[in-house]
């Protein structure tokens, strides 16, 4: 454990000499020594952060190896921080870590967890150094407060910030798989619509199509929602935009399942439901598809 | 009114004069959208957006500029397109943004079509001042 | 410019090349046109795969050019727009009603011998 021995100035516990010109001792001046003493103890702190994070039982999703490696990067980006006062690389350094731990299950209690633990490694080193000038302790927690707290900040943010795309990619991965759009025959797409849509799922659902369309050759679509309770204007949009989109790639739609409400909504949006096709039901639907189609639907007579 | 304000880093100026023009910009911005990683149906989208922006100011404004460059929103990143132009502007803004929903005859700006398919739109316009449209796409 | 114009039976196709200025597209009218009453064909396949934008210019054009071919007794059906180029679009309102549209060339052909059967019946 170092000591800091002043010297020369003759101050002793008794009998305390305050030196005007250590009291204004920029902030600059103190954050560079701490920097020095954060880098000449790096071994040693990084052991002792490393075993409380063990202690409290943190980061357990990750090895030991790699919590070390993980911590010996924050370190340095933290004491990086603190000697340039740029945070530009610490915000890099968060989102990487935080696209690589979030996969590994690692929550953001843990992550703010262990930035704060590293920030008391560091106070209590302080405190041991400078435990003989309580004047000095004072100025360097001045210096080092405002500093760490903002790292603290700006990794926990950076984590949050990663788990939320995280989840919106989730999301819109199980939108996507939600929504099949099924081949039924050749040349016959199906695209049952089913509960509330958003602006975003109705778009997501039409691109869908589409591209069914053209993997599939498709030449006829029936689009069911007998599901949907209720369409508001901008779906409604939405749908009558699948329709004429789908007439752009050679096929022709078929809307089946419509509710005398959202038959309203589309006339008052301007719909002339006589230029749209729409059947009562889906199995009206595929029936006149398949005719469209040339298919003859043959009733197999029964065997006895 | 085009004002030169501090070009940043990322912005893409395209000057718009001819309709040569119009596929230029457009190309920057579909450039910029796969940069930005935005996907193929986003970049044609914006692509188009630009397409019938530039299409207004070779149409009305006979010169003018599209601008092009990323943004964040918070942390979701995105394109900004801006169209400048020192053209008659536009008298009732309102009503240009009020067209019926299919512009297919090619009538009026087309305004109401280019706000489909982008996430935010702004215009600033006045009669014999120009006109600046705004507008933002952001990804995910 | 060259326009790649080829024929197939009593058919002609007629690729768009993409980036092509306003002043490209409208010679590509004149010069389709041009081929159509030269060739007597009795349809066309417009292929317009290689867009990646179909703004309302284009689209008018493309309206336009069907409306010609119309007039010289022949049918014209649109082939390959994109997923992506259909969806902007519909929603820049440009649903290129009046003329016909197909997946493809196998398609476009599949209706132009249709409607010529139907047509000579």
């Amino acid at each position: 454990m170092l000591r800091n021995i002043d010297a020369g100035l003759g101050a002793t516990s008794q009998n305390p000499v305050v030196e005007p010109f250590t009291r204004s001792e920029p902030t600059s001046l103190l954050l560079r020594e701490l920097v020095g003493h954060l880098r000449q103890n790096r071994t040693q702190l990084r052991e002792d952060w490393v075993s409380r994070i063990t202690e409290a039982q943190l980061l357990t999703a990750m090895t030991k190896e790699e919590i070390f490696a993980e911590a010996t990067s924050v370190y340095d980006s933290y004491v990086e921080v603190l000697q340039t006062g740029t945070f530009e690389a610490l915000q890099t350094y968060a989102r990487n870590l935080s696209e690589r731990i979030i996969p590994r299950g690692v929550e953001t209690n843990e992550v703010v967890g262990i930035v704060l633990l590293l920030r008391d490694v560091l106070a209590r080193s302080l405190f041991a150094k400078y435990q003989t000038d309580f004047e000095k302790l004072n100025r360097i927690l001045d210096a080092y407060e405002p500093a760490a707290n903002r790292i603290a900040n700006t990794v926990a943010v950076g984590f949050v910030q990663e788990r939320e795309r995280v989840i919106r990619q989730q999301q819109e991965a199980i939108r996507e798989l939600s929504t099949p759009v099924l081949q039924v025959r050749e040349r016959l797409l199906i695209l049952p619509i089913i509960g509330v849509i958003d602006p975003q799922r109705a778009r997501q659902l039409t691109e869908q199509l589409l591209r069914g369309i053209r993997t599939n050759r498709a030449k006829v679509v029936v689009i069911d929602i007998t599901g949907v309770a209720a369409m508001d204007a901008t779906v409604a949009n939405h749908l009558v935009q699948t329709v004429e989109a789908s007439r752009l790639l050679g096929a022709s739609s078929i809307v089946t399942g419509l509710s005398p409400e959202i038959a309203q909504t589309l006339v008052n949006i301007g719909v002339d439901l006589g230029k749209m096709n729409t059947v009562g039901d889906l199995q009206g639907g595929i029936e006149q598809a398949e005719r469209l189609l040339g298919y003859k639907v043959v009733q197999l007579a029964e065997a006895n | 009114m085009i004002g030169a304000m501090g070009i940043s880093l990322d912005e893409i100026r395209v000057s718009i004069v001819s309709d040569q023009d119009i596929v230029a910009a457009r190309q920057q911005g579909r450039a910029l959208a796969v940069r930005l990683e935005f996907s193929p149906g986003d970049s044609t989208l914006i692509a188009t957006a630009i397409s019938e922006l530039a299409r207004n100011i070779v149409s009305y404004a006979r010169r003018g500029e599209i601008r092009i460059r990323s943004a964040q929103n918070g942390e979701r990143p995105g394109i900004v397109i801006v169209a400048l132009d020192d053209g008659p502007g536009i008298r009732d803004i309102a009503q240009a943004m009020r067209d019926g929903f299919s512009t297919s005859g090619g009538m009026g700006l087309g305004l109401p079509g280019v706000r489909r398919l982008m996430d935010d739109f702004d215009i600033v316009s006045e009669q014999g001042k120009g006109t600046t449209v705004t507008v933002k796409k952001w990804k995910l | 410019m060259e326009v790649p114009i080829l024929k197939q039976g009593s058919f002609l196709i007629a690729t768009v090349q993409a980036a092509l200025s306003d002043a490209d597209l409208l010679q590509f009218r004149s010069a389709l046109i041009q081929y159509v009453v030269r060739s007597r064909s009795q349809g066309v396949i417009l292929d317009v795969t290689d867009l990646d934008v179909l703004d309302s210019f284009a689209s008018r054009t493309i309206r336009e050019i069907a409306q010609m071919i119309r007039l010289r007794g022949a049918e014209t059906v649109i082939v390959g727009i994109q997923p992506e180029v259909a969806f902007a679009m519909v929603q820049l309102g440009l649903t290129m009603e009046g003329v016909a549209t197909a997946l493809d060339l196998d398609e476009g052909l599949e209706y132009l011998n249709q409607r010529s059967k139907t047509a000579a019946s």
